[in-house]
């Protein structure tokens, strides 16, 4: 599968993190909330009328707005592991 | 004897800090809600030590204002001991911090907190393992029952004695080539020796040792590289090649590939010392499905506010009768021993209704709802609100965190503009503080329901308030529109529930409310005297006369401007000085129902009461609140304008 948006994924969905298509802030904040090119994340729920989608990484859940949820490239492949 | 908590937000490393230092600390839910550090002294086996609670960070090498605040004063002040707070069920993510102190090659003790949280989630944590990995004394710890503190003081006690620095984690062989490279071509001066850092104890050892001081270089500080090349000039170009280098054979920022190291490092350790067993699931873990639900969600935040308000306006009304009968009979007593109509009579209800106006802030009000919303935000709902809410408030140009000054606005003001320092956009924090004033607080809800409600009827005090809520969405819009930087949009850690303990909770609350106390109180108190002074000399001609444009604008009577003056001193004013300027209390007789709709109106979104302008001036400082004075001025123009055209087209 080809690279997309985290924002497209549907819930219960997991995928691999490829890229940020944000700044090196964006990037560097996600970093540190262990979100991270090659980690899993699992879309555990997408709030109604274009609001953040909660993802888990790691254990932790953790909410992202839309348009930082648009700039996080997932492949949806080989993350079963998780 | 000085030790330094250091963790990542929502670790417990405050509630660790309040448990050894009582009545100080905020903690909460929130990253990020100990933005200064807090300090306190402690007893540890006889002696004084004194304890930092460092504003949580994710990094060292961080760009957040907390982060750089953290590092910062670990690069400067000397701390005998470094005692670093760690989420052992978040493991991973807390040892990379952990590896980064490290690197300051500093006496140091790892607290693994919230072991409860971690046995629930079913991993068995190998405790001398992990000891002896990172060279460095662990221990366990629930900070949250005060579980193993002790032994954690007395651990850091010793090693604090003893100065015994933990072994130096190894990067990469070209990384730490590098790092030897500036170390022997630089020698480094430790920057905290440079006289401009008037912080350091005059003991010689320096805060930051040499082979910190060349990793912060690679990693490119700005104020370590700035320091170094102070010290000695050229450093910077040194710098700046030996990165290049690295930067060129590796194809990513130095930064970056020191951070992703100790990132991997992080998970590589926890996953050798860390056994999963079963996860034990638990009521907390369906909680969400019910809380977060696209439908039930929003029931449940509706039934929760809703019983949040009942319970705070009931404590609210139960406390506020007695005292308000307690500061009427002092108020007679007084005119009783100085006469009536003296200055000296004039002058004391004025310091009276100022120290009254104060207590009937607090105690029904704001002790209450800080009170409340502790135990909502130790709980972990309040990033929950922020989740359902954020799609709703994107359309105000804010994120979901901003929901809380919103809520709380509708209690009192105040604490809705303490509550913005949750946004870490000062645009945000801006723009969250300015809508949230125009949220119509308790006291505004008394001129609401005894004009409108009262004379015209339930039903149109809540078009009034229905009006409110758009005109706060209208002025949000063109608002966010004409602030340039665009936020970045939410980014939230939800917490595991907890159960909220008594100690935190009421030691957050009396942390506020204190503030209020010093700031916001004695300029009430000026204020009311003032304007006690202003009325005995009868220049309320005068006051009316600097109000006339407004309420002429309005077509309000001009005697109304007197009490929409004293409506800034505490908004319910506005309506019990109405009686005093119309000479009457029936307003219904005295004021046409275009009047009063239009009063009203002006009265909700006008000029927040001074309590709240001393808090805005100590949150967003002079300029910010006196844009906000202008625009709640300008916006309850345009908006009783709007009401007033509307009532004559109705009536």
């Amino acid at each position: 599968m080809s690279d997309r948006p985290l924002l497209q994924l549907e819930r219960g969905h997991r995928a691999r993190i490829i890229g940020f298509s944000g700044g090196q802030m964006l990037a560097a904040k996600l970093r540190q909330l262990g979100i991270a090119p090659g980690v899993c994340v699992r879309v555990v729920r997408v709030a109604p009328l274009k609001g953040p989608v909660l993802i888990e990484v790691n254990g932790r859940s953790i909410a992202l707005g839309r348009q930082i949820a648009s700039q996080v490239l997932v492949a949806e492949d080989e993350c079963d592991s998780l | 004897m000085r030790f330094a908590l250091v963790g990542q937000p929502n670790c417990g490393k405050s509630t660790l800090f309040n448990q050894v230092a009582g009545y100080r600390a905020e903690t909460g839910n929130f990253a990020g809600t100990t933005v200064t550090f807090t300090e306190s002294k402690v007893r540890v086996l006889g002696d004084v030590v004194d304890i930092v609670d460092l504003p949580g960070a994710y990094t060292l090498a961080g760009a957040s204002p907390a982060e750089r605040e953290a590092f910062r004063y670990l690069a400067s002040r000397e701390v005998d001991a470094i005692i670093n707070v760690v989420d052992a069920s978040h493991l991973a993510h807390g040892l990379s911090l952990t590896l980064e102190l490290l690197e300051l090659q500093r006496p140091i003790v790892i607290a693994l907190n919230m072991m409860d949280e971690a046995l629930r989630l079913g991993m068995r944590i190998e405790g001398p393992a992990l000891e002896q990995a990172l060279g460095a004394p662990v221990l366990p710890v629930v900070a949250s029952r005060g579980r193993g503190v002790k032994e954690l003081f007395t651990k850091a006690y010793a090693v604090a004695r003893s100065g015994a620095a933990p072994r130096q984690p190894m990067y990469a062989p070209d990384i730490e080539a590098a790092i030897q490279t500036l170390l022997t071509r630089l020698q480094p001066e430790p920057p905290g020796n440079s006289s401009a850092h008037g912080n350091t104890h005059a003991s010689g050892r320096h805060p930051l040792k040499p082979e910190a001081i060349a990793i912060k270089l690679l990693e490119l500080d700005n104020d370590v590289v700035a320091r170094v090349e102070q010290a000695i000039p050229g450093a910077r170009a040194l710098v700046k090649a030996t990165v290049e280098q690295l930067e060129h054979s590796r194809g990513q920022t130095t930064a970056w590939l020191m951070s992703a190291e100790r990132q991997r490092r992080a998970q590589e350790l926890a996953h050798s010392i860390v056994k999963q067993g079963a996860r034990r699931f638990s009521w907390r873990d369906r909680l969400d499905d019910i809380l977060l639900h696209p439908i039930l969600g929003y029931v449940g935040f509706v039934v929760i506010m809703l019983a949040f308000f009942q319970i705070i306006y009931g404590i609210g009304s139960v406390l506020e009768k007695p005292v308000l009968a307690l500061f009427e009979q002092i108020a007679g007593g007084v005119s009783d021993l100085l006469g009536t109509d003296n200055l000296a009579v004039e002058m004391a209800t004025g310091l009276l209704q100022g120290i009254s106006g104060g207590v009937a802030i607090v105690l029904p009000y704001l002790a209450p709802f800080l009170l409340g919303l502790g135990i909502l935000e130790d709980v972990g709902y309040l990033p929950r609100v922020a989740f359902l809410m954020d799609a709703l408030m994107h359309r105000l140009g804010l994120h979901g965190k901003a929901i809380v000054p919103f809520i709380l606005g509708y209690g009192c003001n105040i604490p809705a503009v303490m509550s913005t320092r949750i946004l870490e956009e000062p645009k945000d924090r801006f723009l969250a503080a300015a809508l949230s004033t125009m949220v119509p607080c308790a006291a505004r809800l008394a001129v609401v329901f005894g004009l409108v409600a009262f004379y015209l009827g339930p039903a149109l005090a809540l078009v009034i308030y229905v009006f409110n809520l758009f005109v706060i969405a209208v002025t949000g819009r063109v608002l966010s529109r004409f602030l340039p930087e665009d936020s970045p949009g939410l980014i939230l850690e939800m917490p595991v529930y907890r159960a909220p303990t008594a100690r935190a909770v009421t030691q957050k609350a009396w942390f506020r409310i204190r503030e209020f106390i010093v700031e916001a109180w004695p300029i009430l108190i000026a204020g009311s005297v003032a304007l006690a002074l202003l009325n005995y000399l009868e220049w309320t001609r005068y006051l009316n006369m600097l109000v006339w444009p407004i309420t002429w604008a309005l077509g309000l009577p001009g005697e109304v401007g007197t009490p929409l003056l004293f409506g800034i001193l505490r908004k319910e004013l506005s309506l019990v000085m109405l009686a005093q300027a119309l000479g009457s209390s029936d307003f219904g007789s005295a004021l046409t129902s275009n009047q009063m709709i239009t009063f009203t109106v002006f009265v909700v979104f006008y000029v927040p009461c001074l309590g709240t302008l001393a808090v805005l001036m100590r949150e967003l400082g002079r300029r910010h609140t006196a844009y906000i004075v202008t625009l709640t001025i300008g916006v309850a123009l345009a908006a009783a304008l709007v009401a007033r055209a509307f009532s004559a087209l109705i009536t």
